[in-house]
């Protein structure tokens, strides 16, 4: 049986996860998202990686980035190697792809923020 | 001079969301920012977890914040940045506003205000830590924005000093980007930061986390050469003998936010020594007619999800005072502050239409197994039982109080076992 706390939402349950025959036995999670949570913690844990990237734009020389999924936790170094590659050379929109499907994880390196949108006003 | 219905101070989510309900009720709105973009420190973190009661999403800081910029253009609600508002002068029923811009010093006038200017944070003076002041040594919003804004990563070999969720979150942020955190330094004997960034910033990367014991002296001349680290007793003062030095080049401090206050103070307003923030009422009034206040101005929050509701009330009171001023009657709500840190609001305006209450408190120690009662003279207004209370994690209640039997009657907290 192994103890995780579960880090999907503020309320942070103590929940325990115990492999049985036909699957698991999970207790402690308040709901459904924390039962997935603690099996996948157990089996393959997983995690959302935000970073930045470089641009070319004096004004606003980092873009806050995601991943638009998560990526198994032991990637996460090598996936900010690749993040640290780039230098952004043109606007872009939240959403917007920055890497596709980076390091064949399944996830893409996506923007955070909107740029038209904040230098709008300036 | 421009005049405005209600004049809203900080573009960060307090302020947005201030600026969105006062403009939706009515009145007419203006938004200062004093930097170059809104949306306030959440520019900077660029971490998700903001939004789960807000939009049910996990969103990013920037994204949160995207949000409301949207909204805030689309209705056209009119937003000064690089602005800096000085001073503020209350002239018979009017707010006189000095306001710093490129264009230079210009005034505006407004009927309400609404303070949402944040808060900013604890230095090492403000701790009393020892030794020389080289460089190296920073707070952690500080280096959130050398690393997040700047790009630039102000240390490689560091320790944190406090368990604040920026210290978690920039000690992970700062493992990311090729740092080595050596530890993370609290000096009480529970961490203040929530338990899942202990999980997701500091265990994740095998961070360690020490309990009870705090920084004694910084030593280097114009850069960190190293701490003292000392362990410290049940009060919380250094044990003799204990010190033992850590070699590193820089000092990161997570000890705390405070509301930003001085325009508040300068305008008179009274602040709760519990909160540092303005005493409010139900709608976010502060003890001097037509000046509100919300979001972490008015007292430090942990999720963004409040500030953003604190300053959607204060913004609709405020358009409702600046459309027709009325007399208030505040009734103090008593607080036992041996069992809670705070409770805002602190006051009920008995002449108020608006007989809902929505409370913010948080718990002075860790509890199990309590009850919350709020009560007017024999009345029940609320109670609710919690298996645990933690002074991190800020509890939100609302409830009604019937205006009737509340004349001259104080409200009271209470918290009982059960
Ligand atoms: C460094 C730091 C990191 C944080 N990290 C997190 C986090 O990870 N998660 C979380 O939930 N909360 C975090 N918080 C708490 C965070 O402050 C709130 O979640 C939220 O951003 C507060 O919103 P606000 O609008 O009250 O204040 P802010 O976002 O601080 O906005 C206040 C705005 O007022 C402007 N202003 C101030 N004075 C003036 C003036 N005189 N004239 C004109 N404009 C002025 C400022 O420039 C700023 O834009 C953090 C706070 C700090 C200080
Ligand atoms: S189990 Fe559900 S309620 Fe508990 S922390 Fe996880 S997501 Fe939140």
């Amino acid at each position: 049986m192994e103890e995780f706390t579960c880090i999907i939402c503020p309320n942070g349950c103590k929940i325990k996860v115990e492999k049985i025959e036909d699957g698991f036995k999970v207790e402690g999670n308040i709901c459904k998202r924390g039962y997935e949570f603690a099996i996948n913690e157990m089996t393959n844990p997983k995690r959302s990686l935000c970073t930045t990237v470089k641009t070319s734009y004096k004004d606003f020389p980092r873009l806050p980035v995601k991943t638009d999924r998560e990526i198994p936790k032991d990637m996460i170094f090598k996936v900010m190697e690749e993040i640290n590659k780039i230098n952004l050379t043109h606007m872009v929109k939240s959403n917007d792809i920055i890497i596709e499907n980076v390091l064949g994880t399944g996830a893409n390196i996506v923007s955070t923020c909107d740029m038209e949108l904040i230098f709008k006003e300036e | 001079m421009e005049f405005y219905d209600v004049v809203v101070l900080g573009a960060g989510p307090a302020g947005l969301a201030a600026g969105l309900s006062s403009y939706e009720e009515g009145a007419n709105t203006l938004i200062i920012e004093r930097e170059k973009y809104p949306g306030g420190i959440l520019k900077q973190c660029i971490h998700d977890g903001f939004g789960l009661v807000e939009f049910k999403e996990r969103l990013t800081g920037p994204e949160y914040a995207e949000r409301f910029i949207k909204m805030v253009r689309n209705k056209k609600i009119p937003i000064l940045t690089s602005t800096f508002v000085t001073s503020i002068k209350k002239e018979e029923e009017i707010f006189i506003l000095s306001v710093v811009s490129k264009d230079g010093i210009i005034k505006v006038g407004a009927k309400a205000i609404i303070l949402a200017n944040g808060c900013r944070e604890r230095t090492s003076k403000q701790i009393g830590i020892h030794g020389t002041r080289p460089s190296g040594v920073m707070t952690a919003g500080l280096a959130q924005y050398f690393v997040n804004i700047m790009g630039y990563l102000p240390c490689k070999k560091c320790i944190i000093l406090g368990s604040g969720d920026i210290g978690l979150i920039m000690a992970r942020r700062l493992t990311l980007e090729g740092a080595k955190v050596l530890g993370v330094y609290e000096v009480k004997n529970s961490p203040s930061g929530l338990t899942r960034n202990i999980v997701q910033c500091l265990n994740d990367f095998s961070i360690p986390l020490y309990l009870s014991k705090t920084i004694t002296k910084i030593s280097g001349d114009d850069r960190v050469e190293g701490v003292e680290i000392c362990d410290v007793d049940e009060n919380m003062k250094p044990i003799k003998g204990t010190e033992k030095f850590i070699e590193c080049d820089g000092v990161i401090l997570s000890v705390g936010l405070i509301p930003e206050n001085e325009i508040a103070e300068s305008l008179n307003v009274e602040i709760d020594n519990a909160t540092k923030g303005p005493y409010v009422d139900q709608n976010f009034m502060t003890k001097v007619d037509g000046i509100f206040s919300c979001g972490n101005a008015l007292h430090v929050n942990d999720l963004v999800d409040y500030v953003t509701e604190s300053g959607r009330l204060a913004g609709k009171s405020a358009a409702k005072y600046a459309s027709s001023k009325y007399k208030r009657a505040l009734n103090p709500i008593e607080i036992p502050l041996n069992k809670f840190l705070y409770a805002v609001p602190q006051y009920i305006d008995i002449n108020s239409d608006n007989n809902k209450v929505v409370m913010y408190l948080r718990s002075r120690d860790i509890v199990k197994n309590v009850k919350v009662i709020i009560k007017s003279r024999n009345e029940i207004l609320y109670e609710k039982r919690y298996t645990h209370l933690n002074p991190p994690e800020m509890e939100r209640i609302v409830f009604d109080f019937n205006r009737s039997s509340l004349n001259d009657y104080s409200i009271k907290i209470l918290m009982q076992e059960g």
